[in-house]
């Protein structure tokens, strides 16, 4: 049971950094980053089962955290659409040097 | 070497401690106590506003109307004529400043007496005072010492003696000075920096009065700083000397690396080692000879003595011509005992000394300006000095240097008392003539006669008219070359260039002759110029010409009196009827008796009828002298300063001191300046050190972050990869470990 739900977990995992890596829509790559986040959820909730309860309070935690977070982000990329009238990553590069 | 010395201190207590000797270190400290006074009056603003400043209180109605220099009538530099305006702490300063050197004297005076009871003349060892220790590092220790033996207590009567009578001279001569206080505390401080050169226990205290005094020196000379010329004058002085003291560093520094010591005493008791003639004691020698050929104004370094007429006249008579100029004749009658191990230095030293002799003579004979034709004499007079102590005679080079401080400083204050009356006098008139040239002056005997009969007496002595200070010791420095030469002394058989030493001898002997011919001349001629024939000065200044007041003449008549007795310091065996013989030589025999018979250990005394000879030659040489400048000028026809025409031929040659200062200026300041200029200024500084080294630096730290900035792409993705790689990265690193 452990291993199928890790091997899930991983395979969730790695959809999310591929798609933080590859696509080029704010929005998208927003939630390839949620994915990530619920992908390490479910990791600890399976060692949760072997390694008692600790880990499902983090699961709180983390759910907590994205829930702010997923506030915060979809704003700016609002702020930002109302700006640039673009979600597009790639036309978005002000901060270099 | 020096615990053991102090062992042997302690364990015989030396015959002068206890005595007023004990006190010392206070010679010194006198005149530095004056300087600091006097230069407190000086810095003080509440006492005076300014050096340019006429409101200050000032006692002559006639200040006023005549505010500005003197030195815009061309002629060149150095004329004495300034703003007159007296400081408001000008009495207190006159009293301070003499008093101060008259203490010294006094205590100088009183350790001379105690130092007679202690044996005098007998007493062999040096009477050293440790302050304390200045320099301990590594193997070398040099404490703050004072030595006193018979040459430097001789040296200390003179500098504080003539000193106190300069210092007098000088509050008649200066008082009207805006700067009055600061120049007491710069002749103060001199003073004190000259004790230091000659009571200084070793090589490196008496170096720190050796450059003192250069410091004082550039400071007198450039005392009217507001006149370019003067500055620049006292900048030459600084630079010549700078020449000189590298290669009195030189000296001391072989003399640690050779001897392991810098004290007099181990010195001469460690220098026996360097072994007679070897190329170290050789160098030891010329390297000390560069520094003093530098400070005692020598070939090729006298250049600046003559400029620095520049300052106050008493201060060439002081400085220039007394105390200062003779610290390089000092030097070696110090290092005596080196010196008599290195017969080739000895040679070159005579050789270097006759030729300056009888060159600064020559130019002497065309000078216009008082106070150059005596700037000349002087530089002539050192070279006497050093054929002197370079022949290894110490006692005639010394004598020498003695009387040589009394007549000079009565002729350069009998010269600076002409320049005050004539100065007074354009004072009166408002005459802008120069007041040193002697075409403007003639026939003063009459107006000055006090000034006249003084400067007479020590012209004659300087030409050598027995039995005047002058001819004793000049004639006795002919006299010991002369022996030296012809017989079998250390320096006759010695070679320079494959040439013998006595060859060497007797060509400066031929020299000295001459010289002394030309002294009389051109001392003659001085007089004759300034003293006889008629008076040039013009109608209306002639009613204001008149002697000088008491404080300018008291110190002339007493130098008067020590330029006819002086030469009886030391009677010749001829003269033996005026005293006792040979009182100097039997004086300083403890320091410089065994170098001089070190020297002539081959030699036989002379015959009475060839030193009779000798004398006569001189007396004749002198006579002659002074018969040619009498019957050949004629001063009735010559005409002020204004209206003389240009000199023409040699005479032109000699009036422009044979082109010297232009021959250096070419080869080696005009060099000097363009390297610097061209290659230091433009090429390395400009060059390397701006372009490559300020600005390279701001380039790199530019291009380094140039390079930084590309990394920042502000690409989202580029960081994410970056981020990810970086992340399996160090798990990979984590998870193989």
């Amino acid at each position: 049971m452990l291993a199928e739900a890790l091997f899930f977990s991983a395979v969730l995992f790695t959809i999310g950094v591929f798609g933080v890596l590859i696509r080029r829509n704010a929005i998208i790559v927003f939630m390839c980053v949620e994915l990530m986040l619920n992908a390490v959820n479910l990791t600890f909730v399976a060692f949760a089962q072997a390694y008692g309860v600790a880990g499902q309070v983090f699961v709180f935690f983390v759910m907590t955290v994205a829930a702010a977070e997923a506030a915060v982000g979809l704003a700016i990329i609002i702020a930002l659409f109302r700006h640039r009238q673009t979600v597009n990553l790639s036309n978005i590069n002000l901060l270099k040097g | 070497m020096l615990p053991l010395l102090q062992a042997a201190a302690t364990a015989a207590p030396h015959p002068m401690s206890g005595t007023v000797a004990q006190w010392l270190w206070l010679v010194p400290v006198f005149p530095l106590l004056g300087f600091l006074i006097n230069g407190f009056f000086s810095i003080s603003t509440v006492f005076h506003k300014g050096p340019k400043d006429p409101s200050a209180s000032h006692g002559d109605d006639h200040a006023a109307g005549h505010a500005s220099g003197h030195g815009d009538t061309g002629g060149g530099h150095g004329d004495d004529h300034h703003d007159v305006a007296r400081h408001k702490l000008a009495g207190l300063t006159s009293i301070v400043g003499p008093g101060v050197l008259l203490l010294s004297f006094l205590l100088t005076a009183a350790i001379f007496f105690a130092m007679r009871a202690a044996g005098g003349g007998s007493m062999t060892q040096p009477f050293v005072q440790r302050l304390f220790s200045w320099m301990p590092v590594g193997d070398m220790t040099i404490d703050a010492s004072f030595q006193l033996d018979q040459l430097s207590m001789m040296m200390t009567l003179v500098v504080t003696g003539v000193g106190t009578l300069i210092h007098l001279f000088s509050v008649g001569y200066m008082q009207d000075d805006p700067g009055y206080p600061r120049y007491f505390a710069y002749l103060n401080l001199f003073v004190f920096f000259m004790l230091l050169l000659v009571l200084g226990g070793n090589y490196p205290i008496l170096f720190i009065g050796w450059e003192g005094v250069g410091l004082c020196s550039y400071l007198l000379i450039g005392f009217w700083f507001s006149e370019k010329a003067n500055a620049d004058a006292g900048k030459k002085a600084f630079i010549v000397n700078r020449i000189g003291d590298f290669g009195f560093l030189v000296a001391m520094f072989l003399i640690f690396a050779n001897l392991g010591s810098l004290d007099f005493g181990a010195v001469k008791e460690a220098a026996p080692g360097l072994g007679f003639g070897t190329p170290v004691v050789t160098a030891i020698c010329l390297f000390l000879f560069l520094g003093c050929a530098g400070k005692s104004a020598q070939i090729p370094l006298y250049v600046w003595l003559p400029d620095a007429m520049a300052g106050p006249t008493p201060v060439s008579a002081l400085i220039h011509a007394a105390t200062m100029v003779t610290a390089g004749v000092y030097l070696i009658a110090r290092s005596n005992f080196l010196f008599a191990m290195a017969p080739v230095a000895q040679i070159v030293v005579v050789v270097i000394g006759a030729l300056t002799a009888i060159f600064a003579a020559s130019i002497g004979l065309k000078q216009w300006d008082i106070k150059k034709v005596l700037a000349y004499s002087t530089v002539s007079q050192l070279g006497y000095m050093f054929v002197g102590v370079g022949s290894g005679a110490y006692v005639a080079g010394v004598f020498h240097l003695v009387t040589h401080a009394f007549f000079k400083a009565l002729l350069f204050l009998g010269s600076g008392s002409v320049i005050f009356a004539m100065h007074r006098a354009y004072h009166h008139t408002g005459n802008h003539d120069d007041a040193q040239d002697m075409r403007n002056m003639g026939g003063l005997k009459e107006y000055m006669p006090m000034t006249f009969y003084l400067m007479w007496a020590a012209t004659l002595a300087i030409a050598g008219i027995p039995p005047l200070a002058g001819f004793f010791s000049k004639d006795e420095i002919l006299g010991a070359l002369f022996q030296r030469a012809h017989e079998g002394s250390t320096i006759a058989s010695a070679h320079l260039f494959g040439i013998p030493g006595s060859l060497w001898l007797y060509f400066a002997w031929v020299l000295g002759l001459a010289a002394a011919l030309m002294t009389a001349t051109y001392m003659t001629r001085m007089m004759i110029y300034t003293f006889h024939g008629p008076n040039r000065t013009g109608a209306e200044e002639r009613k204001h010409l008149a002697e000088a007041p008491m404080t300018m003449t008291g110190p002339l008549v007493i130098l008067g009196i020590l330029t006819v007795v002086g030469g009886w310091l030391n009677i010749p065996e001829f003269a033996r009827f005026l005293g006792p013989v040979g009182g100097l030589d039997h004086w300083l025999h403890p320091v410089v008796g065994e170098a001089t018979e070190q020297v002539i250990a081959g030699t036989h005394e002379m015959s009475p009828g060839l030193e009779y000879g000798l004398v006569g030659l001189a007396v004749l040489i002198a006579v002659a002298g002074i018969a040619l400048a009498w019957t050949r000028l004629k001063p009735e026809a010559l005409v002020p300063k204004s209206q003389s025409p240009q000199e023409e031929g040699f005479e032109r040659v000699l009036l422009d001191k044979y082109y010297v200062d232009e021959l250096y200026d070419a080869a080696v300041v005009s060099p000097v300046v363009g390297v610097s200029r061209g290659l230091l200024w433009r090429g390395v500084d400009n060059g390397l050190i701006d372009s490559l080294g300020v600005k390279g630096s701001t380039y790199l730290a530019k291009f380094v972050g140039w390079i930084g900035s590309q990394f920042q792409s502000g690409r989202l993705g580029t960081y994410a990869w970056v981020l990810a790689v970086g992340v399996l990265a160090v798990l990979g690193a984590v998870s193989v470990r």
